[in-house]
Order: C-alpha cells, then sequence, then structure tokens
C-alpha cells in the first residue's frame, strides 16, 4: 500500500463544456437511462399521434360503455383498458391525457428553469442590492411547502390550463435559482473569468461567452429533472380536483374524477397511476444519469 | 457558538416577517370579496358594509398588514368564514391527528430508506444494490395519492389486513404512515448507502477490522452510527415536505388531521383556514431548517459554522 502524496485531482469535470453528442452516447450505455429514454419517446409518440390512434373519441360516451347496472366495464377486447364512470374508454382518455400532462409538465419546467437561471445569473454574476434582495426573495420562498403553496395558488385562481402551468412553474423556480447562483458566483471567481477582464473583456462578453456556456450542463439536468417534479405536482393539483378540469382529461384527475369506484373498478385507477410513475420515473432516470456524467461531484437530494 | 445561534435565530424571524407578508398580499390578492363572503347571499349593502368596517378592510393596507400581524402574534390567524369559528381553535384540535401521522411517517421513512440504503451498500453492484436502487427511484416518482390508493386496494380492500381508513387504532395508522414515508424512504435509501460507503472506506474502519473484529460488529459498532448521524440530523428538514404530503394523504384515508382541514378549505375557498395552514407550515419549515443546522454540527464536530 503506497502512502498518498499526490496532490488532490483537479475537478476539471466540475465546468466542463456542454458536448451534446458524447453526452447521448454516454447516456445510451446507461441501461437504466436508455430505459426511461425509450419510456418518454414512446409517451411522446402517443400523445402527439393521439389524435390519430384513439380508438373512442376520449369524451364520447359510448352506447356500450356501462353494464347494465351502470358500472364501469373492465378491460375488454372492445375497451382495451375498460371504460370510466361515464362509459369513456379509459385509453382513448389516457392518450390523450398524455398531452395535458407532458404539456404542463414540459411548459411549466421551462418556464420555472428560465426564471430561476435569470434570477439565478442577475443575482450571482451582478450581485449588488438588487442581487442580495432576489437572493433573500428566494430564501423567503423556500420557505413555504411546495405543493401547499400551489394548493393555495391553484385554489385562489379559477384553474384553467394555464393557470395550472403558471402556478407549479411560480412554485418550482425556486431551486433552480439557488442552484445557478451557487454555480454562477463559484463561476465568476474563477482564474479564466479574472484573466478575460485582465485582457479588457465588458461583462456582456464574459457572460455570453464564458459564463453561460458553463452554466449550459446544470440548466440541461435541471431542465430534465424538474419535468419529473412538475408533471408530479400538475397530478396531484388535477388529483385534489384544483388543476386541470374535466371533461379535458389529464392522468391526475382520471382518477379524481373515477376514485369512487376503485374498489369494483381498481383499473380506473391502476392505469393512470402507472404512467404517471411511469412518466416521472423515466426523466428522474435520465436526469439522474445526466448529472453523473455531467457533474460528478455533485450528487445528493433535489 | 452563541454568536452562530444569534444570527441563525435572527435570520429566521425575518424570513418568517417576510412569509406573514407574502401571505398578507396572497389575501388581497383573491379575487372574492370576504366581506360579501361571511354576510352571505341575501345581506344588503349595508350589511356588507359594516362587516368591511369591522374587518378594517377600508384601511390602508399598511395599516391592515398592521393589525394582521399584531393578530397572528396574539396567535390569532383569522376566522374561517363558513365554520365561523377561529382558525387557530380548528387548527389547535387537528394538531395531534397531523402530529401522530407524521410520526409514523417519520419511523417508516427512517426504518425503510435506511434498511434499503444499508443493504444495498453492504451488498454493492450486486442485483440486490440495483433492485432496491430502482425501488428507491420508484419511491420519488411516485404520487402520494396514488402510493396511498394503491396500498388501500391491496392490503385494505384484497387482503384486508388493515382498515380502510378511520382514525383512533394503531392499524388505522400503518397504512397513512406508510404512505407519508414512501417518498423519504426513496431519498433516505440513496443517501444512506452512498454515506455507507463513504464510511466503509475511512481508516478507522480499516482499523478495526484489522483488529479482529467481527464483521457485523465492525458495520454495526463503528460503521453504521456514523453514516446515521448526518441523515438524522435532516429529518427537521422533512416537516416541510409533510406539510404538504399530509394533504393528500389524509384526504385520501380520511384522517381527520390540519391537511384534511385545509383540504375541505380548499374545496369552499374558505381563504383564512388555507392562509393560516400555509403560515404554519412556512413557520415548520423554518424551525425544522433551523433545527436541522443546530443539531447537524452537535453530532457531528467535522461539520463546520458558517
Amino acid at each position: 500500500m503506497s502512502v498518498a502524496t499526490a496532490p488532490e485531482p483537479v475537478p476539471a469535470a466540475r465546468h466542463a463544456p456542454f458536448q451534446p453528442p458524447g453526452i447521448v452516447g454516454q447516456l445510451l450505455r446507461r441501461p437504466l437511462a436508455l430505459f426511461g429514454l425509450v419510456v418518454i419517446l414512446a409517451i411522446v409518440v402517443l400523445a402527439v399521434t393521439a389524435p390519430w390512434i384513439v380508438p373512442f373519441d376520449p369524451n364520447e360516451q359510448t352506447f356500450d360503455g356501462l353494464t347494465l347496472e351502470g358500472s364501469p366495464l373492465a378491460p375488454n377486447a372492445r375497451f382495451w383498458l375498460g371504460t370510466d364512470l361515464l362509459g369513456r374508454d379509459l385509453l382513448s382518455r389516457l392518450l390523450y391525457g398524455a398531452r395535458t400532462s407532458l404539456l404542463i409538465g414540459i411548459a411549466a419546467n421551462g418556464i420555472a428553469v428560465a426564471i430561476g437561471a435569470f434570477v439565478g445569473i442577475v443575482a450571482g454574476f451582478f450581485g449588488g442590492i438588487v442581487g442580495a434582495a432576489l437572493m433573500r426573495f428566494t430564501d423567503l420562498m423556500m420557505a413555504f411547502p411546495a405543493l401547499l403553496l400551489a394548493i393555495v395558488l391553484a385554489a385562489l385562481f379559477h384553474p384553467s390550463l394555464w393557470i395550472v402551468v403558471l402556478v407549479i412553474a411560480m412554485v418550482n423556480w425556486v431551486q433552480v435559482a439557488r442552484i445557478i447562483y451557487t454555480e454562477t458566483r463559484s463561476l465568476a471567481q474563477r482564474e479564466f473569468i479574472e484573466a478575460e477582464r485582465g485582457l479588457g473583456a465588458g461583462n456582456a462578453r464574459i457572460l455570453f461567452r464564458h459564463v453561460l456556456p458553463h452554466l449550459l450542463s446544470t440548466v440541461v439536468v435541471w431542465g430534465t429533472l424538474g419535468i419529473s417534479t412538475t408533471t408530479l405536482l400538475e397530478a396531484t393539483l388535477s388529483y385534489l380536483g384544483i388543476g386541470v378540469q374535466p371533461p379535458t382529461p389529464s392522468w391526475g384527475n382520471i382518477i379524481f374524477e373515477n376514485q369512487t369506484y376503485f374498489t369494483s373498478a381498481p383499473w380506473l385507477v391502476f392505469f393512470p397511476g402507472l404512467v404517471i410513475i411511469l412518466l416521472a420515473l423515466s426523466f428522474n432516470l435520465v436526469g439522474d444519469a445526466l448529472r453523473d456524467i455531467l457533474d460528478p461531484t455533485q450528487k445528493g437530494r433535489h | 457558538m452563541a454568536a452562530y445561534l444569534l444570527r441563525r435565530l435572527i435570520q429566521a424571524v425575518l424570513i418568517l416577517l417576510g412569509v406573514s407578508i407574502v401571505t398578507f398580499l396572497l389575501l388581497f390578492l383573491v379575487p372574492a370579496d370576504p366581506a360579501r363572503q361571511i354576510a352571505g347571499r341575501s345581506a344588503t349593502p349595508a350589511m356588507v358594509e359594516s362587516i368591511r368596517e369591522q374587518l378594517g378592510l377600508n384601511l390602508p393596507i399598511y395599516q391592515q398588514y398592521w393589525r394582521y400581524l399584531s393578530a397572528l402574534l396574539h396567535g390569532d390567524l383569522g376566522r374561517s368564514y363558513l365554520q365561523r369559528t377561529d382558525v387557530s381553535t380548528l387548527v389547535w384540535a387537528r394538531l395531534p391527528a397531523s402530529l401522530l401521522l407524521m410520526a409514523g411517517g417519520i419511523v417508516c421513512e427512517l426504518v425503510l430508506g435506511l434498511t434499503m440504503g444499508l443493504v444495498a451498500a453492504l451488498r454493492r453492484n450486486s442485483r440486490l444494490d440495483q433492485g432496491l436502487m430502482i425501488a428507491s427511484f420508484v419511491g420519488v416518482s411516485a404520487p402520494q395519492f396514488v402510493v396511498g390508493i394503491l396500498l388501500l386496494y391491496v392490503f385494505a380492500v384484497k387482503l384486508n389486513w388493515f382498515p380502510i381508513g378511520g382514525y383512533g387504532s394503531f392499524s388505522q395508522l400503518v397504512l397513512p404512515s406508510l404512505t407519508l414515508g414512501v417518498l423519504g424512504a426513496g431519498w433516505y435509501s440513496r443517501m444512506m448507502r452512498s454515506a455507507m460507503l463513504d464510511v466503509l472506506r475511512q481508516d478507522y474502519i480499516r482499523t478495526a477490522r484489522a483488529k479482529g473484529l467481527a464483521r457485523l460488529r465492525v458495520i454495526f459498532r463503528h460503521a453504521v452510527p456514523n453514516a446515521i448521524l448526518p441523515i438524522v440530523a435532516m429529518i427537521g428538514i422533512d416537516v416541510g415536505i409533510f406539510m404538504s404530503g399530509i394533504v393528500v394523504v389524509e384526504s385520501v384515508y380520511g384522517w381527520p388531521g390540519i391537511g384534511q382541514l385545509t383540504w375541505q378549505a380548499i374545496q369552499r375557498v374558505d381563504i383564512p383556514i388555507i392562509m393560516g395552514v400555509t403560515l404554519i407550515s412556512a413557520c415548520a419549515i423554518v424551525l425544522g431548517n433551523l433545527l436541522a443546522d443546530l443539531i447537524a454540527p452537535m453530532i457531528d464536530p467535522r461539520i463546520k459554522l458558517r
């Protein structure tokens, strides 16, 4: 056994520039990330092509969709995943629900990452009173429990699809802002930025040529992991009846509408529950793999 | 230590002050007119006006905030529009049920999470390790209402091991606690795994092994306590996650706690209750974080106070 005298290796990968081709290759070599990518791709394709592939109109209450006693039908040859409490085809509703859930998940997370990145960069790069005020406000927002704050906001405003998107974004930008702020601060203090400044580069050049490209990997990781959080939040709000309003199907409100039947018709909770978990799990698996690849030093809770 | 404590306390108070401003402003954004809501549909304009006067809704905004804040400092969270009772009375009556549920949730997430993480670390890179880590990913990706309904279906409806709902006996506590704990178990198992792998690499573990101690003794006397301590210090932070979780879990199981109170208030747009619970949750989170920050350096001297 040797006594280690070598200096600590410099964590070069910490702020490694973002190189897409290599990253995709590395993702495909990880079984879990590959699984996640395939599931995401499948759900996206099904959601986009939903109008052409659904067996029934998602809002059509089919004449043979209920038993004579008026209860939902179990999965069968005509209705592959069964029917819901109003005799509508569950598969068709799930496929259309994928559109709602994906749209809200991606849009809400996109807005959250944009706000978070903007706040984090302004506070981290320019600092000053504005920066300090922004970060104190971020601290303040962190004192509110995310889901509860979303519930409050959604309950206060009349829920519509875009209100749900905004509510989720308002709750989720905070963590991104904190992380981008820390990254920007540590970047701004590094030697190559000092050197640039010494060479006479202005703020704009440093920001766009050096700081932003180095933040791209963080944005990509959070842009992926965050979608998992936002889709779960959407499902929960819709389940509580303050998210997407029926008859527009979303995976959460399908369970909300049908939960009184769950003892006699468990498929009405099982299938939507399964797709929610699959989608959130896939974005988590891909996001976690991306974090591993792009930034081996940063791990833990998010 | 004293200076650090004082600074953290002042920070906490400032954040709570900010929290009160945010909740107050949210009340202002509400489209519904509280005076009209309290008066009911058949009220005359004069009645609405007198309620408005009584609530101080005609005062300038800073005076209204001052009234709101001084009421808060006296423990007055306002009155429920519809139940005609003080919010603090309602919350106080339901607090024990929620605290019991949270305690159950903490036990479940720790027992599940720490065991899974420990086993995964000891069987590193085996099939079992991979399976457990996939399970932990599923745990953090499953919405609590889905977990709750599935557990209800399997263990209460099909197997009949536990009652479907209700409050009072131990068997009624099991499924809600488990539902609340699944998310944290997912996080804790991953933290425990990496903490154990870290600790097992340390010199003092090698020394203990070299002394000829039995493998189990090394693991449970020397490795596990060192891996667990920094993780347990974070329990305070879970309070925030639980404050959100109880709304969902209590509505699934009909658990008569603060979460159900909130859920019912949401259905009826009873703003004072919603705001009161939000405020209490924020206080709980600030306190939880403060505790986590104070406990961590006490049990792990390697953490430096900043």
